[in-house]
């Protein structure tokens, strides 16, 4: 399937002469020598990377790395120096003044960081200025506004004006601009990075619940990893205009491509991030409700485990039993272990976060058992697997070193210039 | 005693002005006559429409007017103010300056307006018109009569002509603030929805420069009002007249009468176009 987006070789140039700072970046010089010799900054250089339909990509980096300048390229609110932004294949770049209105009316929904909404109309007004702007009739134009206000939970706010509004609200009104004229793409510029802390878990969380019913392709700016890491499908990480690693969450967690990125991910709150499914291990033991004691108690002894979870032929998760019962049913000659089985497991499903696992597994002695939609055993996870999860991912004490004396270390992308020299 | 500059004689800069200011008088004598016949006409009508009902009738109408605009406080001191310049016997100079100044600020406006909308949009052009700004609003304002009377000849025409140039700067310059203020992610974010250059300026950048364009209408009245005074040296009529016969004759009882009116007439002006602009900052 071709990608929604794919961006190649994007490079931005600020400054009046760009062919200057081209042939320098050609010679690998960093972003301050070219800013110091030609005075031009480079905003963004060779950026690579493809989003697919449905898929949200978190492009993150610290400020003054690129990151907005980046997805102002994807729309053209900045005119990229050379490269190709292909929108389900058609080169944006190529665009005549026409037609780019008309792709930017139909293709791009944009949120922006300070909610840039329109403080002379109303929430219905604001909400539908996509729509007006691409020539909607007035009643039709209220229609898909109501309904997406009703998306995001404001209706009955459409007469009021965005200051008797909260960030938190003003935001929404922003996303609803955005979603009223169902564009095929989601540009969302730091769109959280405004909102308190708590507001903004409601946001993201009220982002994916939205993303699961509405499937559009979105990419989404941050400069904050957890954020990243919750939202993204795949995550872009930049630094000084350059793209230095692109991965899933977990693929940038556990293998970071470079110094930088691990000192990023240094802080990252594993818990939240790391989730059942990622850490699991097979159960240790497996009985069936037909097994005898006898049997059901070798293979805990084989396993020196004083328990053993019970799952049918096809695989569902029935309960677990305990050695120590195992032992007695033995002695009162019972057939099978069916009498024993404990029912008062907790199940997870594989996409729990260990921080919930955390709080679980201190208040039971079973392993906690993780199961899928149709109620199988897929694994278990004990302590020991949490705490490996937790100190496992540490950088390598003597790679660090090499990298502190060789630069930015890290196969094939570039070394800025000005962390490579002594 | 003077001394001539050494070697060179004078340069003629007021030979130039006079001849291309005749050049001027005679090539466009007819658009200056159609003018003159659009705009006097016009105002002779106004007034005479004005004139025509009793007084109190008028009065009321216009502080209804200043109520509904500016509310109770303003429409009752409206009433009042005029009724007192009805009882100085001023009321029919206070009809035919209140025109004039209209009729100068609407000219003033429509043409201030799209320079200010260029001025804004482009850094071009407004480089290029802010030093004529200058020269406009710093020009003493009595040398706008000269050349108007051969433009226009005497009478209200001349009089708006020199009101209009010099009471439009404000007007222009506030117009250019206010595009300019419009805060650029607003910009952005009707770029990002694909506007073009027109949905911009109508849906966004203009209702969002309104409170500031008022605040310069609001000068530029101010400016029309002074001016109109100023004006009746060339035969404006109207208040200013009654300030220029008091002059004339050393009466300064009647001076301060038709002085007293004009700071009336200001304040009913002022305190209704500023809450015009209020009003839609308020939304």
């Amino acid at each position: 399937m071709q990608p929604k987006i794919q961006v190649k070789n994007v490079t931005k140039i600020f400054g009046d002469h760009p062919e200057q700072a081209f042939e320098l970046l050609e010679q690998g010089l960093g972003r301050k020598e070219i800013q110091q010799r030609t005075g031009q900054t480079v905003g963004i250089h060779d950026v690579n990377f493809d989003v697919d339909q449905g898929e949200i990509l978190v492009v993150m980096g610290l400020s003054g790395c690129g990151k907005s300048t980046l997805i102002r390229c994807l729309n053209r609110l900045i005119e990229p120096s050379g490269g190709q932004v292909l929108i389900d294949g058609e080169d944006i770049l190529q665009l005549n003044q026409k037609d780019l209105l008309e792709r930017r009316r139909r293709k791009f929904g944009m949120v922006f960081q300070n909610f840039a909404l329109f403080p002379h109309r109303t929430i219905l007004d604001n909400t539908a200025f996509g729509l007006e702007i691409r020539g909607t009739t007035q009643n039709e134009r209220r229609e898909k506004a109501l309904e997406a206000l009703e998306l995001v939970g404001l209706d009955g706010w459409e007469n009021a004006y965005p200051s008797q509004l909260s960030g938190g609200m003003q935001q929404r009104v922003g996303l609803a601009r955005a979603l009223a004229a169902d564009p095929d793409i989601l540009l969302m510029d730091e769109a959280f990075s405004a909102l308190d802390p708590l507001i903004r878990r409601d946001m993201q969380n009220e982002l994916l619940n939205l993303q699961a019913r509405m499937k559009k392709t979105i990419v989404f700016i941050t400069h904050d990893l957890d954020e990243a890491l919750r939202l993204g499908d795949r995550i872009v990480l930049m630094k000084d205009g350059y793209v230095v690693q692109i991965g899933t969450p977990e693929e940038i967690l556990s293998s970071p491509a470079s110094r930088y990125v691990e000192r990023f991910v240094e802080d990252v709150d594993k818990t939240q991030v790391l989730t059942a499914g990622a850490i699991m291990r097979d159960a240790p033991v497996l009985a069936s409700p037909k097994d005898g004691p006898r049997i059901a108690l070798r293979r805990m002894e084989q396993e020196s485990f004083y328990c053993s979870f019970v799952v049918q032929r096809d695989g569902t998760l029935e309960g677990y039993i305990w050695a120590d019962d195992a032992a007695e049913a033995i002695k009162r000659k019972e057939k099978t272990i069916e009498g024993l089985i404990q029912r008062d497991h907790q199940p997870v499903k594989p996409d729990e976060p260990i921080s919930t696992l955390i709080q679980m597994l201190a208040d039971t002695r079973i392993p906690v058992p993780v199961v899928d939609d149709q109620g199988r055993l897929v694994g278990t996870v004990v302590k020991s697997n949490v705490l490996a999860a937790l100190a496992d991912n540490q950088p390598d004490r003597e790679e660090q070193e090499d990298d502190a004396a060789g630069g930015e270390g890290g196969g094939d992308e570039k070394a800025p210039a000005e962390s490579a020299a002594p | 005693m003077s001394q001539d500059f050494p070697f060179v004689g004078k340069f003629p800069l007021s030979d130039y002005i006079d001849a291309s200011l005749e050049w001027m008088t005679q090539a466009f004598s007819g658009v200056t006559r159609g003018i003159s016949t659009v705009l006097g006409g016009g105002v002779e009508a106004v007034v005479a429409v004005l004139s025509f009902p009793p007084p109190w009738v008028v009065i009321l109408l216009i502080a209804a007017f200043a109520w509904w605009i500016a509310g109770r406080r303003v429409g009752i001191g409206t009433a009042v103010g005029l009724l007192f310049l009805w009882n100085l016997q001023l009321w029919e100079a206070t009809i035919e300056t209140l025109t004039l100044v209209l009729f100068a600020t609407a000219v003033a406006v429509a043409i201030a307006l799209p320079l200010g909308i260029l001025g804004g949009l482009s850094d071009g052009f407004k480089r290029l018109i802010m030093p004529i700004l200058d020269l406009m609003q710093t020009m003493p304002a009595f040398v706008y009569l000269i050349p108007a009377i051969p433009f226009f000849g005497l009478g209200q025409v001349s009089a708006m002509f020199a009101t209009v140039i010099f009471s439009m700067p404000p007007a222009i310059r506030l117009t250019i603030l206010g595009i300019r203020q419009v805060p650029g992610e607003l910009v952005e974010a009707s770029d990002a929805f694909g506007a073009n250059w027109w949905q911009k300026l109508f849906k966004v950048q203009l209702p969002l420069a309104v409170p500031t364009i008022m605040a310069g209408i609001n000068q530029t009245i101010m400016l029309a009002l002074s001016m109109v005074v100023i004006a009746a040296m060339i035969g404006a009529g109207g208040l200013g007249s009654e300030v220029w016969r008091a002059i004339q004759r050393l009466q300064p009882g009647d001076g301060f009468e038709a002085g007293i009116a004009i700071v009336i007439l200001a304040m009913i002006l002022d305190r209704v176009t500023q809450r015009i602009g209020q009003k839609r900052k308020q939304q």
